[in-house]
């Protein structure tokens, strides 16, 4: 891949509707993006980049549904197999009284599942350094980074960000980084 | 974009704070040098805890022969504290996951703390079940097969007391997720500001190298509602299965299909008023007023007023139930709460909980601090006595007189509950020292709510294109 030799650039913008609009611009230009960067979830960001809806959901579907069977099959054993009782002529299986556990591991299996996707699919773990390219980028300040790639056009580029008040526009070496102790990512 | 200022909304943060105000005031509570108040809430609640730790080890060396249960009344104390601590966590869930599905963006600026209240009532509740149960030091094993004298037998998987297990515990798994996902950004942001090489480890450990990529948003927005999708249900069920600890015996006064609800209702009451107790205090002493508005605890006095008017329901219901099914029993044992030797305590949670509530269909009173925080302590007091009144009177005259019995709390028992209560603002305290109190990752978000660009525009030039 020729992106390693690729320059960045780079917006910083101090308001979120800015950030938006720019994105807006720069999707329909067509350029690729490298990241956008925001302090706080702002709403309809991720589908003006034209990121597809999170796969997550289908991590916790089917972890839900392990926690489930589990507790069904689990129950079963414990109760209709291995020591079945005869409680008040209701069997050794009645299935009312399965309900609470099955729902309570499918919630149990289905949340942890989902944290744990969380976290894989944004690659996150303890002592992970982040890479930053303000130093208030968690803080109050918006970034867009564009790959500097054939379909990348400065001068187009520079309009949009002026246009929607960009605060800073600078183009920046491709491993750029403002978290001095940062090595990662 | 619109260029109308808002005047149906009024803002959920005051003082037109920009995004760096925001972090600024959230992180001074952490980052500067803390207050005397807080030092001496710190040491006072710290001490009450250690006293609560030492009884808790004292009864579980000596055994619950230390409490002043009897044949007859074999859940006094004990239990009325774990239901009245789990109740408690119900506010935070109700905040964080319901009310996020019902897009009340007034949640987030007392999410974060209502949900840490979550955890730490849990955390109390959970004392009183594993003392009680006995051998604590083998509780790790008390789901699988339990060790005794006729080679394994397994838990009774219909009973609701093992259901109880499994909800608490996925209760207690599930908040923590939810209060640490949303905890990320925000440790983030406070990594990035530290200077000292202690806090950058601590914050950048614990945020896992967060750094806002919108690829990152898109599945942590999805992350977070798929969080409040589960909690939402699982906090029903959960004091819907403490109630059936008591539903489903045969005891009157226990034996009643209205427990889930009722308690439900209930626990989402006395939450809300231990978490009006909690805010009004950080309210005042951390000066978070422009966060926690009075319109927040305008909001905080309706839903107060809503549930505590349920719980008030389901005690006539209760009521009438009883003398409409012509169970002799039944009658007997609602007459003898409202008559008999327990009628105090009856009548101080029907003038807690049912009574003093409703003077908040005042608004002056809903958006006074000072009454409310009465008011809050009112409701903490009448939904303790609420279960006190559900446990203790119903099992002490049952069917058979001669097994009638009556019920004083020891001192082991009277110290377990301050205890609890230390361990609590303890741990509360903790909490607003070492991390952010507020989620401004989910204020910022909804700073601009009905409103414009406040750079460009004032509220006093509405313009009417």
């Amino acid at each position: 891949m020729p992106e390693e030799q690729n320059n960045l650039f780079m917006a910083v913008f101090t308001d979120e509707d800015h950030c938006l609009e720019a994105v807006k611009a720069c999707t329909q230009a067509n350029f690729t993006y490298h990241d956008v960067l925001a302090p706080y979830a702002v709403h309809g960001l991720d589908r003006a980049m034209g990121l597809p809806f999170s796969k997550i959901t289908w991590v916790t579907f089917l972890c839900g549904l392990g926690g489930t069977s589990i507790a069904f099959l689990g129950m079963g054993y414990i109760s209709g197999w291995d020591w079945p009782l005869n409680i008040g002529g209701k069997g050794a299986l009645p299935f009312p009284a399965m309900v609470p556990i099955m729902f309570e591991l499918t919630v149990l299996l289905g949340g942890l599942c989902t944290m744990l996707a969380l976290f894989a699919f944004c690659f996150l773990f303890p002592g992970k350094q982040a890479r930053l390219f303000h130093a208030r980028q968690t803080d109050d300040r918006f970034v867009v980074v564009l790959e500097m790639d054939e379909d990348f056009s400065e001068a187009k580029a520079r309009e949009i960000f002026t246009a929607n008040h960009a605060e800073e526009i600078r183009q920046v070496p491709h491993d750029y980084n403002v978290n001095a102790a940062g090595e990662d990512d | 974009m619109a260029h109308h200022y808002s005047e149906l909304r009024r803002p959920l943060v005051l003082g037109d704070k920009t995004l760096h105000d925001v972090t600024n005031d959230v992180c001074s509570s952490i980052e500067g040098k803390p207050s005397l108040m807080w030092w001496v809430g710190w040491l006072a609640t710290g001490s009450v805890a250690a006293m609560g730790v030492g009884v808790i080890l004292y009864q579980i060396y000596v055994g619950i022969g230390t409490w002043g249960l009897n044949k007859t009344v074999g859940w006094g104390f004990d239990i009325t504290n774990f239901v009245f601590w789990i109740g408690i966590g119900h506010a935070g869930t109700l905040i964080s996951a319901v009310l996020f599905l019902f897009r009340q963006k007034w949640r987030t600026s007392i999410n974060r703390s209502a949900e840490a209240m979550t955890l730490f009532a849990v955390i109390c509740a959970f004392v009183f079940p594993v003392i009680h149960m006995g051998r604590p030091w083998i509780g790790a094993i008390w789901i699988a097969p339990y060790p005794n004298l006729r080679g394994p037998i397994w838990v009774n998987v219909r009973s609701p007391l093992l259901w109880d297990v499994f909800a608490i515990s996925t209760y207690f798994t599930i908040s923590l997720c939810f209060w640490y996902i949303g905890l990320i950004p925000d440790l983030a942001t406070v990594r990035d500001r530290a200077k000292h090489w202690a806090r950058k480890v601590f914050y950048g450990t614990l945020s896992m190298g967060w750094r806002g990529s919108v690829r990152h948003w898109n599945h942590y927005e999805t992350t977070y509602m798929i969080f409040a999708g589960l909690a939402t249900p699982l906090v029903f069920s959960v004091h819907s299965i403490v109630s059936m600890d008591f539903a489903t015996s045969v005891l009157p006064g226990w034996h009643t299909t209205i427990f889930p609800p009722y308690f439900v209702a209930g626990a989402i009451f006395s939450g809300f008023a231990m978490v009006l107790t909690l805010l009004l205090i950080a309210r005042e002493t951390m000066n978070l007023k422009s966060y926690i508005t009075e319109d927040h605890l305008d909001n905080m006095g309706k839903i107060i007023i809503l549930t505590g008017s349920m719980v008030g329901l389901a005690y006539s219901t209760e009521f009438l139930i009883a003398w409409y099914s012509g169970s002799t029993y039944e009658l007997f044992a609602f007459i003898n709460r409202a008559t008999g030797p327990f009628a105090w305590s009856y009548w101080i949670m029907v003038s807690c909980n049912v009574i003093s509530p409703q003077v908040l269909w005042f608004r002056k009173l809903r958006r006074s601090p000072i009454f409310l925080f009465i008011m809050s302590i009112f409701v903490n007091i009448g939904m303790w006595f609420e279960r006190f009144v559900i446990i203790v009177t119903s099992l002490h005259r049952d069917f058979l007189p001669s097994s009638w019995a009556h019920y004083y709390p020891t001192w082991v028992e009277i110290a377990t509950l301050a205890g609890t209560f230390g361990i609590f603002f303890f741990l509360f305290f903790c909490f607003i020292r070492l991390l952010p109190g507020i989620a401004f990752g989910e204020v910022k978000g909804v700073m601009k709510m009905g409103r414009t660009h406040k750079h460009e525009h004032k509220p006093a030039e509405v313009s009417h294109a």
